[in-house]
């Protein structure tokens, strides 16, 4: 059996890529990846908890989670297209209309 | 005996119609409608009013007719009621203020013919009857005062009744602040009253009450109380220190002038003290105080009369001057007598007043009496009721100011106060000379009159002239109902008006025959000199006031009080008003404060706003720092501890 630490390692690793992602990276397309990517670290987190518990709940909120997140690429992927139609661009630097 | 008299609420009533049908439809309804009620509530009041009298008269000496209204103030054991009450005192004064009140508005219905602001007027005029009535008519020391206060009020409205001039607005705001310093002595004194009273366990300010109650005053209470009330009454009675507003209050309409600021309101100081005589007795100190203040005040103004060319301010400074007679006259404890002048004063001087209104009406507003002259033919009526004005006030038998003035010197000799009674004699000759000077100037010799007005020179009409003569006849026979001791029906007013103010108890005896023989020659030779120097040799007083220059131009400016009250008083005050409260305190400290906070506000939003980029991964990697936070809180403090 996969030792919890080496588990909760990789969703750590995984958990800091996407925040290093979201910080870094100019484009919105890839923040929004990172995002996913962070969703996941968490899901594997609470699949590992789960496991270890012996618990039935890390995999259903694991399904909770897939669900919004499914939700809300569409909802997000829908925003990035339609921003990119009307500015032409997918930059984050660039798209600062609500700064002072 | 007390005896309730409804309708005595009535006399209040009247007039508070008046102010309100003035106030409300005056203008709306038109002048004549203005012209009928102004007066007319006037005249009523008058009629319940002699109703009173007569009802009074009928009565024991010492009765008083009453009529309690409702309670008003209660503080604990304090109380002070809304209560009329009619004593002889009280009587004699609200027979002067509505009837000489009813021809002074009868007469204004002429004077303000011209002006369009005539329902303003009145229900100023109503208003101040209103509130003279209820100084008169209360029947304790702070209803007294409410009164007070409303005829300072309506004295500052009417004074600056032509506001739109600055000059006229700016001698309103004066009488209303010099009267204002004497009403914050008046408000002491009623303190000092009900806080001896009350250490004693009697609260009250009720006239009859205070009366039983008054040797629980003690000594120093009594003089603290009066000395405080005495200045209540230098302010608004136009004595020195305080008398400075009244001269000034000659900008107002004359019928005005007329009633408030010589017949009625600016006796309410010696009423005042005439109505609390029993507490002024108790203190000998206060009472010579009044007297000295009253006989130096009577010389100061008539001295400063002789020389003013503006008819209204002769007029004016000789008021000033009778009020200190009356103050001598109740200094000297014989508060009838100050009373008896009150009225004759009331008469005669009301009627110089109108007739100089007159005289200003048939030359369109012409006050300065070098530009007089000559009007005896072309103004007869008027000549002839200021004439008889002028021999009332000159103080020559038999008209009514003769025997008035003469009851005063006498209690002032008689009290032991030779040399008031000496000032008081001097005074009547100057009140002579400067009287006659009035009359000389304006009605003989050559019309110096501007050329341009000298053709409509009419005299007033009937509505104006009826008040004169009324007025005429009362100043002739008014002093007739109080002739010396041992004629006829003797001192009738004074033992009428003793259950009410107590008796004048002299300290010396003399021959009064004597004192009012000196005092009648005092005046002649006042009268003689002006005829002298105004008819015999007009150019005396030219080449008088040229070789005496320095004295000429000290009476001429007032002995420079005005200018030393603006060094001392007016100016560092502006200066303090300007400099430190207006700029210090509102420019810096108040609006500094207020117009801070919000810098403050502005100021830190520009500065904090610049955080919001508008970039989402700035609002990323803060929320990120803030979840770190987070975890570094319950890491380190939380669970490490």
């Amino acid at each position: 059996m996969i030792p919890l630490t080496y588990m909760m390692s990789l969703s750590a690793i995984i958990f800091a890529i996407g925040v290093a992602g979201v910080i870094i990276r100019r484009n919105i397309l890839v923040m929004f990846m990172s995002i996913e990517l962070m969703l996941n670290a968490v899901n594997l987190a609470f699949i590992a908890i789960g496991s270890r518990l012996g618990s039935m709940d890390g995999q259903v909120i694991v399904f909770f989670v897939m669900t919004v997140a499914a939700a809300e690429s569409a909802v997000g992927l829908g925003i990035i297209i339609s921003t990119f139609r009307n500015r032409e661009t997918v930059h984050a630097d660039e798209l600062t209309l609500m700064r002072w | 005996m007390t005896v309730e008299f409804p309708a005595l609420a009535l006399i209040l009533l009247f007039p508070a119609l008046g102010v309100v049908f003035n106030l409300f439809f005056g203008a709306k309804w038109g002048r004549t409608s203005v012209n009928i009620v102004g007066p007319g509530v006037m005249f009523l009041a008058f009629g319940v009013a002699t109703w009173a009298f007569v009802r009074l008269l009928a009565m024991p000496a010492g009765s008083a007719l009453a009529m309690p209204l409702w309670g008003w103030i209660e503080g604990g054991p304090f109380h002070a009621d809304l209560a009329l009450r009619v004593d002889a005192l009280s009587g004699v004064m609200v027979m002067i203020v509505t009837g000489v009140g009813a021809l002074i508005h009868l007469y204004s219905v002429g004077y303000m013919a011209h002006d369009e602001d005539f329902a303003r007027f009145f229900t100023y005029m109503n208003l101040f009857a209103l509130s003279m009535l209820i100084l008169i008519l209360a029947d304790n020391l702070l209803m007294m005062f409410v009164g007070w206060e409303g005829v300072g009020l309506c004295s500052y409205l009417l004074i600056a009744f032509w506001y739109t001039n600055p000059q006229f607005a700016y001698n309103g705001r004066k009488a209303f602040v010099v009267n204002r310093i004497g009403d914050a002595g008046f408000l002491l004194g009623m303190f000092t009253i009900v806080g001896t009273l009350g250490a004693h366990g009697v609260w009250t300010l009720n006239f009859v009450e205070l009366r039983n109650n008054a040797a629980l005053l003690g000594g120093a209470g009594a003089t603290a109380a009066c000395f405080l009330l005495f200045i209540g009454a230098t302010g608004k009675s136009a004595q020195i220190p305080l008398y400075v507003w009244l001269p000034d209050a000659m900008v107002g309409p004359t019928p005005v002038s007329a009633l408030i600021h010589a017949a009625t309101m600016v006796t309410a100081g010696v009423y005042m003290i005439a109505r609390l005589g029993f507490m002024f007795s108790m203190t000998p100190s206060t009472l010579d105080l009044v007297a000295t203040i009253g006989a130096l005040t009577a010389l100061f103004a008539a001295s400063i009369a002789i020389v003013q060319p503006d008819i209204k301010k002769v007029l004016a400074y000789s008021t000033i001057s009778q009020l200190g007679y009356m103050f001598l006259g109740v200094g000297s404890g014989a508060y009838a007598s100050g009373i008896f002048h009150v009225m004759t004063h009331a008469f005669f001087k009301g009627l110089l007043f109108l007739c100089a209104g007159s005289v200003m009406h048939a030359l369109g507003g012409e006050q300065d009496m070098n530009k007089m002259g000559g009007l005896r033919k072309k103004v007869p009526i008027t000549f002839a009721t200021m004439f008889i004005a002028t021999l009332a006030i000159a103080a020559i038998f038999p008209f009514s100011g003769y025997f008035s003035k003469d009851l005063i010197l006498d209690s002032a000799y008689e009290s032991g106060h030779f040399w008031l009674w000496l000032i008081g004699v001097v005074t009547a000759g100057l009140t002579t000379f400067y009287m006659f000077r009035l009359i000389f100037m304006t009605f003989f010799g050559e019309s110096r009159v501007d050329p341009d007005k000298e053709h409509h020179i009419h005299e007033s009409p009937a509505v104006m002239a009826i008040p004169l003569i009324v007025l005429a006849i009362l100043a002739t026979v008014g002093g007739w109902v109080n002739l010396p001791d041992g004629w006829l029906w003797g001192d009738a007013f004074v033992r009428f008006l003793a259950p009410a103010v107590g008796n004048f108890k002299p300290a010396i005896e003399a021959n009064s025959f004597d004192l009012s023989l000196i005092a009648l020659a005092a005046s002649i030779i006042g009268g003689v000199l002006a005829w002298v120097l105004y008819i015999q040799l007009p150019g005396i007083p030219f080449l008088l006031a040229w070789r005496l220059k320095p004295a000429y131009d000290l009476l001429l400016n007032k002995y420079y009080i005005d200018d030393l009250y603006n060094l001392i008083v007016t100016r560092p005050l502006f200066w303090i008003s300007d400099n430190v409260l207006n700029r210090a305190i509102d420019s810096y400290a108040i609006d500094g404060t207020a117009e801070g906070a919000g810098l403050a506000v502005q100021t830190s939003g520009q500065v904090a706003r610049r955080a919001e980029t508008g970039n989402v991964q700035h609002y990323a990697f803060v929320y990120l720092l803030g979840a770190l936070g987070i975890v570094a809180y319950y890491l380190f403090l939380v669970t490490g501890r």
